[in-house]
């Protein structure tokens, strides 16, 4: 029974990282439409810049250029902080690009006086997220307002020449070689339930910390959607654009946001997949692992995303440790499609997706 | 002025239905095959032939086939690497343990085996739709993958896993020289073209583009979504297949399962959605653009006498292949046949303005 338990806890920790993934793509496909293939590479990009950002090793320029990026966050947060608490003294638009840009300059003169050092992790973090931030308004600007309201699958092919685009800008700018991240995550194995069976069972601290970390992520976004503005906002569009539209709510606004709430989804994925990998360029490859547990789950459903990747992740290592050896190995490649092939001949719109209804 | 149909009158039903009705466009198809089975082959340089003409022929009628599939049968699917593999194992066995075969009808049975096995996997999609059915491709190419690199029978249980294809003897003529392989490619794309046009404009067709454009008002007026869309599979996969064979034999000579990965099932996807969906022509300029752009891109810092490092350019590479995909999908997201039709409606009424 041991054995066995060990298999089945491991798996789940397993798709807890590939939830983490999946979750990106939900929360697009919802509030948009998009099949977004470039959630791997948007992955990458995160976990590139965060490991970079925290070392030693690059030019003047990469600081300078992430710290104006932070800068241009924190004051776009500011002058949004202050016309939404003060309307009576609100800036004009162009004294609000004057804050943004001066606190950029200050992040700029920051970043400068500190010179060629790695960031910490709490100045590295946020930074990250606000590389991302800044690629989500790119990407809406530069591809999906271009090509709002064309097919499906034009949209899709746009998101994976995003997908070719940032593995490539990211490895230019920021190395390609395989980079530890220095965040302090337990990464050694430890023994529970030493008391219940005979030596216990056998889990990694990482897989722990990323369950936990997954858990506040699913809260967080919880919280998010369910109580905030935006959150409802958010909610609207993804029940029905036009409605959505028409009772006032920006939808350019809502993609940029949605997109940069996949950022940092991509973001913590990145932290916790570079921990357990190193950040490398075979992290965009999760994004292949992610996708069987969105059919499983269903496109447009956040807990199935997660349920998903608790099945995904059971099942592929139960049928490694079980079926791999009369099989001849390495077949967790391909299982988890079959899997998710199987269980959508029975609900073809995965376990918890809304159902497609059809008419002519 | 030149270029126009108005004075040509149809009086037969056989002239309405003629692939080219209008006789500038059969001229014009005369002199681009003469060009290709004549001219190309006296001037074309050896480096020509092998980096850029042969690999655009053959992932041409590969375009094709999954042109079948998606553009007409609105049918997505990722798992075209996998059927090109099935292909090109189902030659390469077929040619070892069959050694009397002629080899064109190892081409054939090849493609036979791609369509039984594309049917096989074309299963789910009378459940499934749109990116759900994407997504359960995948399993095609990643399942069909590890077949190929796990299972010995298929590479005769080589040490290495990479295979290595026989002569190209047919009818006793051994094709050796670079423009031989050409004129073989170019010959069996031009069947396959012509038989892919032919298909589309027939009964079979129209009931793959009826299920395209809405499948349940198709299965009203009578057409059977089982027989149109595993039919649609079948065809796809029987034409991947073939090319996926001349991949191997022709292109590569030997090979291993990497070469048929998910990137080349990408790749063709993009030939398709650039060249324009339910085109056939469409094909031909997808796989032209997706052939040359990474060959043209490799050169330019030679060319423009840039030192950079080999991975640098790799990297440099997919940015400006990505984005190169998505400007033309912005600029024009019905792909290049349109921008050919644009033009031919141009023609038609230039000089005159209206």
């Amino acid at each position: 029974m041991g054995p066995f338990i060990e298999v089945v806890l491991g798996g789940l920790l397993a798709g807890v990282l590939y939830s983490l993934v999946a979750l990106g793509f939900v929360l697009i496909f919802k509030a948009s439409g998009v099949f977004n293939f470039a959630q791997g590479a948007m992955v990458l990009f995160a976990a590139l810049s965060l490991a970079r950002l925290m070392s030693d090793e690059l030019t003047v320029a990469h600081y300078l250029g992430a710290a104006a990026v932070l800068g241009l966050a924190v004051g776009y947060g500011v002058v949004a902080a202050w016309r939404r608490l003060g309307p009576a003294s609100a800036p004009g638009p162009r004294v609000g690009w004057g804050v943004i840009a001066a606190f950029a300059l200050i992040g700029v003169a920051v970043a400068a006086s500190f010179g060629v050092r790695g960031w910490p992790g709490w100045v590295a973090i946020p930074a990250a997220a606000a590389i991302m931030g800044l690629l989500a308004v790119a990407i809406e600007r530069l591809v999906l307002r271009p090509l709002v309201n064309q097919e499906p699958i034009i949209l899709f092919m746009a998101t994976i020449g995003i997908a070719f685009f940032i593995d490539g800008f990211g490895q230019t700018i920021w190395g390609s070689g395989i980079y530890n991240l220095p965040l302090g995550i337990p990464k050694d194995p430890m023994f529970l339930l030493e008391s219940v069976f005979d030596g216990g069972i056998l889990v990694n601290k990482l897989d722990i910390f990323a369950a936990a970390i997954a858990g506040v992520l699913v809260a967080v976004l919880a919280v998010f959607f369910q109580k905030t503005r935006i959150g409802r906002a958010l909610r609207a569009v993804a029940d029905d654009h036009q409605a959505a539209q028409s009772v006032g709510i920006p939808l350019n606004q809502i993609w940029i946001i949605v997109w940069t709430v996949a950022g940092f989804v991509a973001l913590v994925a990145g932290i916790v997949w570079g921990s357990a990998l190193g950040v490398q360029f075979s992290i965009a490859l999760v994004a292949l692992k992610a996708l069987p547990v969105l059919i499983l789950g269903g496109f447009t459903s956040v807990p199935g995303a997660i349920i998903g990747g608790l099945i995904i992740g059971m099942g592929e290592k139960l049928a490694e440790v079980y079926l791999g050896p009369t099989l001849g190995g390495g077949i967790e490649n391909w299982f988890a499609y079959m899997l998710a092939l199987v269980v959508l001949l029975f609900r073809p719109q995965g376990l918890f997706g809304e159902r497609i209804i059809e008419r002519i | 002025m030149i270029y126009r149909e108005a004075g040509q009158f149809k009086t037969t039903y056989r002239a309405d239905q003629a692939v080219f009705p209008i006789p500038q466009d059969r001229v014009a198809m005369v002199l681009i095959l003469l060009a290709a089975y004549v001219g190309i082959p006296l001037f074309a340089s050896e480096y020509l032939f092998l980096a850029i003409l042969i690999p655009f022929l053959i992932l041409s009628m590969a375009a094709i086939g999954l042109n079948i599939l998606v553009g007409y049968c609105g049918q997505l699917s990722l798992g075209t690497g996998g059927f090109m593999a099935v292909g090109a194992y189902a030659a390469y066995n077929l040619a070892l343990r069959v050694p009397e075969l002629n080899l064109l009808v190892v081409f054939l049975l090849a493609g036979g085996c791609a369509a039984l096995v594309g049917g096989v996997f074309g299963i789910p999609s009378l459940r499934i739709k749109g990116f759900y059915l994407a997504v359960a491709t995948l399993a095609a190419q990643f399942f069909l993958e590890w077949m190929f690199s796990r299972v010995g029978w298929f590479t005769n249980y080589t040490p290495s896993g990479s295979v290595a294809a026989p002569r190209l003897i047919i009818f006793g003529y051994v094709f050796r020289t670079p423009a031989e392989k050409y004129l073989l490619c170019l010959f069996l794309v031009t069947i396959a073209a012509l038989a892919a046009k032919n298909l589309v404009r027939g009964r079979i067709g129209r009931s793959w583009m009826a299920i395209r454009d809405m499948d349940i008002a198709a299965e009203i007026i009578g057409i059977r979504p089982v027989q149109a869309k595993l039919s649609a599979f079948a065809v796809s996969s029987f034409m991947i297949g073939i090319s996926g064979a001349l991949w191997g034999f022709v292109h590569l000579g030997s090979w291993e399962p990497l070469a048929f990965d998910i990137n080349r099932s990408f790749n063709l996807l993009f030939m398709v959605i650039i060249g324009g969906l339910g085109s056939i022509l469409g094909c031909f300029l997808g796989a032209a653009f997706i052939t040359m752009v990474p060959v043209f891109l490799n050169q330019l810092p030679t060319i423009l006498g840039i030192p950079i490092s080999t991975a640098m350019i790799s990297h440099l590479e997919f940015m400006i292949f990505g984005a190169l995909i998505v400007f033309f999908l912005i600029a024009e997201p019905h792909g290049l046949a349109r921008l050919w039709a644009v033009g031919k409606q141009k023609l038609r009424l230039w000089p005159f303005p209206h």
